[in-house]
């Protein structure tokens, strides 16, 4: 076994250890409490969902709450009992807050349910193994309580140079891994080899502090006797030493970049916990239902370290501790340098409980009064991330938060090392939460109100389209009257389809413009959704695949702005189609006409120009296509305003126009029509594009289920279908609008054909649904066979219809 | 049970307040005070308990006019390091008010005026020195000579010190009296040489004798010992002191090299004046000074230079209460662009240009 070298970090402290005392006892193993409470949220990302109800007797082991989403967890049953409540209750949380729990009462019996171990993991597909463990609800147990799943499956960006196992325990009292490691190191040695199967990196290494003797030998003749490749690297008592970034530091001289993750840089952390728990899985298919945790400080007579069932509430621990109350001034989950206080005793003990400190006041006095900032740079030379940690409260009391972060502050780690040395006693980590936070708040307001402001715009575009279409329509009506006698008997056949075509056409335009808009909401609150879990993962300094998802909803919603901006530009196009339908107008409405659509396509031409300045700032792939569209836009702006100043050129124009009414409007439907199928088309492909993105993330089919998409694109698959319908209906219609009698004829084929298009629409949509949710599987096929009658009656009426207009033409 | 609800960290660093680093610093300087008393007597002393006095009366009525806690602050110990440092650097015959209007201006206009304790932009006592310095030149430039060189042939005794502080200057017989004990410094020795090369300066000034450059070098000595315990303490880094120090030995070192007929050695000018004194305990004033471990190397460095461009070619024989004065004004700038290389960050940062991110 050769030496791993060791390289130091900057800065750290030696806060006095205090932790031999919980190491005076052997590992304690409490009773049964009578009840346990399993917070749904034990983990990073979204809470879990239940799947037992109250009343539900379960037994040790079992699965009783499921993942919600890509990273969350699975949830199991401590021991067996019965499930007495599912309520809010208090939880372990720096802030005191409740949260939805499982309350399981035991039955006293901790009977184990069927226990599948995963004896084939050699041979299973890592894929395989990773949904195992995630089935078993594992997550990080160092603090963060990241789905260890969704870490390994981070880890294969890039080959894996070191895997690196965190041993250093760096803060004060906790000695719960200490003892985690001198208990089980075979389990410790064997789960590490499962990961490394499954992560296969060139190194694996132990990261130690050197202040756990007994640990290091357990782990080293363990090693020896089973001959494994694993390192123990030992590395001086500092902390943060056990801090991910500092570890990685410590044990291979590599920075993890800001604001990107150790699988970045080909590097891997797990706790030892993590392992044990993995290996206790793989093993004996034992969920995570339990942890080391340590009991300690001044409060309690008999500090140690105990094996323990999650859930239970930490009163009951104190009790088996035997705790002073007297004594007892600050309960602490956690450390005394990152740990949070409790102001409760009531809460439970979760997945990333590793320490309960009951301190004393003498143990741990309230802080002495803030003293001003005398720049003494102390805090700087303990900062392990080599901040300016006095510059950093300078802008963060004068709220100068560009400032702040532009010295740093996201890379601030919260480990204290800087308050606890400060000889003013300024609880600087605090004023550096406060920033971070109202940093996060002030972003998120942000782009609350540039969405506010894109809709408002949108809706403004909207509405300015439909009072030039009104302005146009009016105009239309007056000139119509006078000129009616004449103009029925010359244009009456040709009248008509152009009549027949626009009505829905102005309808379709609105309803387009709603659904847009409804998406454009629905879009909205997504986003709204997922930068909230960014916000919660920034907040735990993580997750790239967040990240990701967030550009990916930006390039949506520049997606969206395109949509919107086609939609702008195609309502002018139906408002003129509508325009030139009656005889010519006089010069001075010309005018007033040309005027409107000059600004109507200027305000199109504004809009893409911001959908283009935004494109450019998010880097979307779209922005060539919205560069085309501005090029577009300003032809269009250019042209009506050349038309504008030159009405001489504009009057034989309109005329043209007039005259050629029928074909015009036939021409501007078509556009339309192709306009909205284009749209139509996009909004297919974003949807499958936004399955497929889902699908490579790596969510299950479930997940996938859930998610919107599917619904959407079935949807936009339909309204697809709809549009296609109706634009070839539409060319046979218009073949046919020669003869005002065939029209009736016309309509009744396009109304079956978009009959017959829904209708396959649904059977398609009825299909998915089966391959979905093959429990439904009865109603769903009933419903496919109603929906494949329909269909065959649809097309029987068409086929009948079709012959009819055909025999018509014939006898013609 | 009442359970005490805080952030983390729930534990510090024991027993290491502001206080406590104050008073470190003032015992540092317990060194430099000794030797000066037993080289010029005990005006030295006197001038400290006159500013210590001063200080505290000036703090209390200022923070008692801004209606802060006047006990809480005046426990900082901060104004008693003022009054301190202030004391020391003022000659020890110097009229007790001339210390009085040093310190006042120290403490309520460089100090309280702009808040108080930790946000003054300018050192304090090197305020209160230079408004003295400026405003009376004569009574700040009679420093004691040692005993074996003054025309009396000895140090003043305590109640000629109080005389000589305590009467107003200039008073006839005093005059005559203090005039026996008195001397140029070696710095102003060196400076008023005028024609004569270095060397026969140092033949012939009084001023430049052995004597007198030895009593220099015990008072450099005795504030480099004080410095240095201040460094074990880990209350000041080495950062300033060795970047001030070494710019002034490569300066007068360069132009010795260059011109060593008429320029002092590097030795000369690293053990006369203030260089020790301003290099461990006025430079180092965190409140004024860089931040950053690289912001105190520049700081230091410039101060350095300017020490020995004043003292060179200015107008005073020493530069330590200008030049420390100047870089004050440079501090923000130099923090701005000496921030360290964050973890994780390719290079580090510089300026305030927001969003050019790396």
């Amino acid at each position: 076994m050769q030496a791993t070298k060791i390289y130091s970090f900057h800065g750290g402290i030696h806060p006095e250890e205090n932790k031999a005392q919980s190491l005076r006892l052997p590992l304690g193993r409490p009773s049964l409490p009578s009840e346990l409470i399993l917070p749904l949220g034990q983990h990073i990302g979204q809470s879990s969902r239940p799947l037992v109800k109250v009343g539900d007797k379960v037994l040790k082991g079992e699965t009783i709450a499921i993942n919600n989403g890509f990273l969350s967890s699975f949830l199991h049953a401590s021991t067996s009992g019965t499930i007495s409540a599912i309520e809010e209750r208090l939880i372990a949380h720096p802030s005191g807050l409740s949260d939805l729990c499982i309350i399981l009462a035991p039955d006293g019996q901790d009977t184990w349910t069927t226990l599948e171990p995963l004896n084939d993991w050699q041979t299973l597909s890592k894929t395989d193994v990773l949904a195992y463990l995630s089935e078993m609800g594992i997550v990080g147990m160092g603090g963060a309580g990241f789905p260890t799943q969704v870490k390994l499956q981070g880890a294969h960006k890039k080959p894996l140079s070191h895997f690196i196992i965190n041993a250093a325990e760096c803060e004060p009292y906790i000695t719960a891994d200490d003892m985690l490691m001198r208990e089980k190191a075979l389990e410790l040695i064997l789960g590490i080899e499962i990961l490394q199967h499954l992560v296969e990196a060139d190194k694996v290494v132990i990261g130690i502090e050197d202040n756990k003797p007994a640990a290091i030998d357990a782990l080293t003749s363990m090693i020896k006797q089973r001959d494994s490749k694993v390192q123990v690297a030992v590395v001086p008592t500092k902390y943060p030493s056990g801090g991910e970034k500092q570890l990685i530091q410590l044990l291979t001289g590599k920075e993890v970049p800001s604001g990107q993750h150790p699988a970045d840089i080909g590097i891997l952390c797990h706790n030892v916990g993590t392992c044990v728990a993995v290996y206790d899985a793989i093993t004996f298919g034992k969920p995570l239902i339990s942890r080391f945790t340590t009991l300690t400080g001044d409060a309690l007579k008999a500090p140690q370290n105990v094996e323990v069932l999650l859930g239970t509430p930490v009163s009951h621990l104190l009790e088996y501790a035997d705790s002073e109350p007297k004594k007892l001034s600050r309960l602490i989950m956690g450390g005394p340098m990152m740990g949070f206080t409790l102001n409760s005793a009531a809460v439970p003990i979760v997945k990333t409980s590793n320490c309960i400190l009951a301190a004393s006041k003498k143990e741990l006095p309230p802080p002495a009064p803030e003293q001003a900032c005398i720049r003494c740079g102390m805090c700087e030379q303990a900062c392990p991330a080599s901040l300016l940690p006095q510059q950093l409260l300078w802008f963060s009391k004068s709220q100068e938060f560009e400032k702040a972060e532009h010295h740093n502050l996201f890379d601030c780690i919260e480990c204290g090392a800087c308050s606890y040395v400060c000889p003013s006693s300024i609880p600087l980590v605090q004023y550096y939460r406060h920033s971070k936070s109202s940093i996060r708040e002030a972003r998120e307001a942000t782009v609350k109100s540039d969405l506010a402001k894109q809709r408002f715009e949108a809706r403004k575009a909207r509405q300015d389209a439909e009072a030039a279409e009104k302005e146009a329509k009016r105009l239309a009506r007056q000139k119509a009257t006078p000129s009616k006698a004449a103009e029925k008997k010359k244009a009456a056949p040709a009248k008509a389809a152009p009549t027949v075509a626009a009505a829905p056409a102005a309808t379709d335009e609105s309803k387009k413009l709603k659904v847009d808009l409804a998406i454009g909401k629905s879009k909205l609150k997504k986003l709204q959704k997922q930068l909230l879990e960014a916000q919660e993962n920034e907040h735990l300094e993580e997750i790239s695949n967040l990240q990701l998802q967030v550009t990916e909803q930006e390039k949506a919603v520049a997606l969206l702005e395109e949509q919107l901006a086609k939609t702008a530009e195609a309502a002018p196009t139906a408002a003129e189609a509508k325009v030139p339908k009656p005889a010519p107008a006089p010069v001075n409405d010309d005018i007033k006409k040309a005027k409107i659509d000059l600004a109507i396509a200027k305000a199109a031409v504004k809009k893409v120009e911001k959908a283009l300045k935004k494109a450019e700032e998010i880097q979307a792939p779209e922005i060539e296509a919205i560069r085309q569209q501005l090029k577009e836009a300003q032809q269009r702006a250019d042209e009506l305003e050349n038309a504008l100043v030159n009405p001489a050129t504009t009057i034989p124009k309109t005329e043209t126009t007039a005259q050629a009414a029928p074909s015009s409007v036939d021409a501007d439907m078509t556009k339309k029509r192709k306009i909205d199928l284009a749209i139509a088309k996009a909004g297919v492909k974003k949807a499958e594009k936004n399955i497929q993105l889902l699908k490579e993330q790596g969510k299950n089919e479930s997940e996938i289920e859930a998610s919107e998409w599917p619904k959407k694109l079935i949807e936009a698959q339909e309204k697809l279908a709809v549009l296609e319908a109706e634009d070839t209906t539409d060319t046979v219609a218009k073949s046919q609008a020669k003869a005002e009698p065939e029209m009736d004829l016309a309509n009744q084929i396009k109304k079956e054909k978009i009959a017959v298009a829904l209708a396959k629409a649904q059977i398609n949509k009825l299909n998915k649904r089966l391959e979905s949710a093959p429990e439904d599987a009865d109603k769903i096929n009933q419903d496919i066979a109603a929906t494949e009658q329909r269909l065959q009656r649809a097309e029987a009426l068409l086929a009948t219809l079709i012959h009819s207009q055909t025999n018509t033409q014939e006898n013609r | 049970m009442a359970l005490l609800r805080i952030t983390s960290p729930h534990t510090q660093r024991a027993g290491r307040r502001t206080a406590w680093v104050m008073q470190m610093v003032i015992l540092a300087t317990i060194p430099g005070i000794v030797v000066q008393t037993w080289l010029f007597g005990w005006g030295t002393l006197i001038n400290v308990m006159i500013a210590c006095i001063t200080a505290l009366l000036c703090e209390a009525a200022i923070l008692s006019l801004r209606r802060r806690a006047v006990a809480f602050f005046l426990k900082d110990y901060s104004a008693l390091l003022t009054a301190v440092l202030l004391g020391v650097a003022l000659p020890p015959i110097v009229p007790w008010w001339v210390t009085v209007t040093a310190v006042a201006f120290a403490i309520i206009f460089a100090k309280q005026i702009y808040g108080g304790l930790g946000n003054n932009p300018f050192n304090p006592a090197m305020v209160g020195y230079a408004i003295v310095l400026v405003s009376f030149p004569v009574p700040m430039s009679q420093w004691l000579g040692v005993q074996s060189l003054v025309s009396a042939q000895d140090t003043l005794t305590f109640t000629q010190s109080l005389q000589a502080i305590f009467q107003f200057l200039p008073v006839v017989e005093s005059h005559a009296l203090i005039d026996a004990y008195t001397m140029a410094t070696p710095l102003d020795g060196f400076k008023t040489k005028d024609l004569l090369t270095a060397e026969e300066a140092f033949n012939t000034v009084p001023a430049l004798h052995a004597a007198n450059l030895n009593s220099w070098l015990w008072v450099n000595l005795a504030y480099l010992v004080g410095g240095l315990g201040l460094l074990w303490l880990r209350i000041i880094t080495w950062h300033t002191p060795v970047a001030l120090l070494g710019a002034l030995l490569v300066m007068s070192g360069f132009f010795y090299g260059v011109d060593s007929a008429n320029a002092a050695s590097p030795f000369f000018h690293l053990t006369t004046g203030a260089a020790m004194f301003g290099a461990f305990f006025i430079a180092t004033d965190p409140v004024s000074s860089c931040t950053s471990n690289r912001g105190k190397l520049i700081y230091g460095a410039g101060i350095g230079i300017l020490i020995y461009i004043i003292r060179a070619w200015g107008g005073y024989p020493d530069g330590v209460a200008f030049a420390v004065l100047l870089m004050n004004f440079a501090a923000p700038l130099i923090d701005y662009y000496s921030q360290p290389r964050t973890y994780g960050h390719q290079k580090a940062k510089t300026g305030l240009k927001i969003g050019e991110d790396n």
